[in-house]
């Protein structure tokens, strides 16, 4: 379904991500895990194309993505559904129109046809009667669940989900991860999660891929994953903490590369 | 050798600035007139409620402002024109500096203050909530959607705006006449639109849709340029407001020296 070869991505001159390589099979869930800073949300970012990347190709659908027109892009984009960390529903609308927005831009469908699509994606997400509220209106969880419905208005063949239970209670989040499941199970959708919550990720998760500092630590099912020895993967199921200072050479060329930005 | 670096540093940011800027209208244009007949239609409905708060919202406090704008207008010509004994020419000496000058560019600075800064902020909010992100990825282009609208409302509104604010002007004028030069309301009035000539009136409207096209490119660039986090939609904000200020004089400036080249041959 997605394939990424080498990929690179850059912000200015400073690279975030070094070569990544991985495919994501149509139909799977796969999480991408990785601490802050691991550039797993840049990655996320140019999956569905908002960041060009400085070289590499990424495959999706039997199409180069980095090589690409903006007018192609937005023809991908409309078969692709991608739900933000907060939201991001637009403030000014009532949830109702949120969810009708791409279907107002895209399709010709008529306004009642867009009403019962409206009301059917509101009800998947578990917020059926909701779509005259506006989004200050609704708590952290249904703002998460209407930003789903948003995202599955146009019937996507691939999900994108940034941070699906960052910031929302425990019991909201799992709320999150049910959706996820159940859609999963509902359309065979091809699911991509970017998380750092590891109860999360080894619940929805059919593969998981460990991004640290740009790299693809490693790739493989949740069991390969428990069992896995690297240490990186260890340190990060462990939940061992960074050691304070690695090389005091490293340090060094933060302090003064730190220096160098400031300066600019 | 520093310092031309800075002065060269300066200068390229300045350009870009205005490259950014043109290539914002540019698209914006591209969206408005282009768009439609090539299957983009123009969201008219978002228009014409961005129209509503540009334009018809401004009335009450633009009406104040240029009323009192034209009494002072009035008080301080007439100071001067009393030695000569000409006070009867207060009516026209209002009327052309508020058609031709005052009226554009007072409207001008009101709309920045209230519509400048408010795309500013918005878009900026929007940039920071990931709301520009995610209209991209519904392949939404936020300068069709966000940016277009707000064009056309300014377009059209801004020389509404100033032909109300002329006539405002020129009535706060007229309190002077009336109470102190010994006018009649009516005769006033007459001797207002006696001294304005077609022209008058038609330059202080280019100017004015200069203006708009001005004021809404620096909002919106502004605030699609906005940085990460929710102090950066405060300094876009600002950044929109002085720039804005900055280069409406600018243009002011063009037009006028344009306008009185042209007129003098």
């Amino acid at each position: 379904m997605i394939s990424l070869r080498e990929l690179r991505v850059s912000y200015g001159e400073r690279e975030i991500l070094h070569g990544i390589n991985f495919d994501v099979v149509r139909g799977e869930t796969l999480v991408i895990l990785g601490g802050s800073g691991s550039g797993k949300s840049t990655l996320l970012r140019t999956l569905v194309g908002l960041e060009r990347p400085s070289s590499g190709e990424i495959w999706l659908k039997g199409k180069n993505l980095a090589a690409m027109s903006a007018m192609e892009l937005d023809e991908i984009r409309k078969r692709i559904g991608m739900s933000f960390q907060g939201g991001a529903l637009f403030g000014s609308m009532t949830v109702g129109e949120n969810v009708a927005l791409p279907l107002q831009e895209h399709t010709k469908l008529e306004d009642s046809t867009i009403e019962i699509i409206l009301r059917l994606k509101l009800d998947q997400v578990g917020l059926a009667g909701f779509e005259d509220y506006m989004p200050s209106q609704l708590s952290g969880g249904m703002k998460k669940r209407a930003a789903v419905a948003r995202a599955l208005a146009m019937d996507p063949e691939i999900l994108f989900f940034d941070e699906p239970s960052a910031g929302l209670d425990p019991i909201i989040a799992a709320g999150v991860d049910q959706l996820i499941l159940d859609l999963k199970k509902a359309f065979h959708m091809t699911i991509v999660v970017v998380t750092h919550e590891l109860a999360s990720a080894f619940l929805i998760a059919d593969r998981m891929v460990l991004i640290d500092k740009g790299y693809v630590v490693d790739i493989g099912t949740t069991e390969e994953m428990r069992s896995s020895t690297q240490p990186r993967v260890r340190q990060f199921l462990d939940r061992i903490a960074e050691p304070a200072v690695s090389q005091e050479l490293d340090y060094l060329q933060m302090l003064t590369e730190d220096h160098h930005q400031a300066k600019r | 050798m520093d310092l031309a670096a800075q002065i060269g540093e300066s200068v390229t940011g300045g350009l870009a600035y205005f490259g950014a800027l043109a290539s914002l209208g540019t698209r914006a244009g591209y969206f408005a007139f282009v768009g439609p007949f090539r299957g983009k239609p123009l969201r008219l409905q978002r228009a014409i409620s961005q129209a509503m708060q540009v334009g018809v919202r401004a009335l009450p406090i633009l009406s104040l402002i240029t009323f009192f704008i034209g009494l002072i207008l009035a008080l301080q010509s007439a100071y001067e024109l009393r030695k000569f004994g000409a006070l009867t020419y207060v009516a026209s000496a209002v009327a052309i500096s508020m058609s031709r000058e005052l009226g554009p560019l007072i409207t001008a600075i009101v709309v920045i203050g209230r519509s400048g800064s408010a795309f500013a902020a918005e878009i900026g909010t929007m940039k920071v909530t990931e709301e520009i992100d995610a209209l991209e990825t519904m392949a939404i282009d936020p300068v069709h959607f966000l940016v277009t609208p707000k064009f056309l409302a300014m377009i059209v509104m801004l020389p509404c705006l100033t032909i109300w604010a002329n006539a405002m002007g020129i009535l706060g004028g007229s309190l002077f006449g009336v109470t102190q030069a010994g006018f009649v309301f009516t005769g006033y009035i007459r001797a207002s639109v006696d001294a304005l000539f077609l022209r008058d009136i038609v330059t202080g409207l280019i100017k004015s849709v200069m203006f708009g096209i001005t004021i809404t490119a620096v909002g919106c660039h502004e605030g699609l340029s906005t940085g990460a986090g929710a102090e950066q939609v405060g300094r876009s904000t600002t950044r929109a407001v002085v720039a804005s200020i900055f280069l409406v004089v600018l243009v002011d400036l063009v037009f006028t020296a344009l306008f009185f080249f042209i007129g003098a041959r």
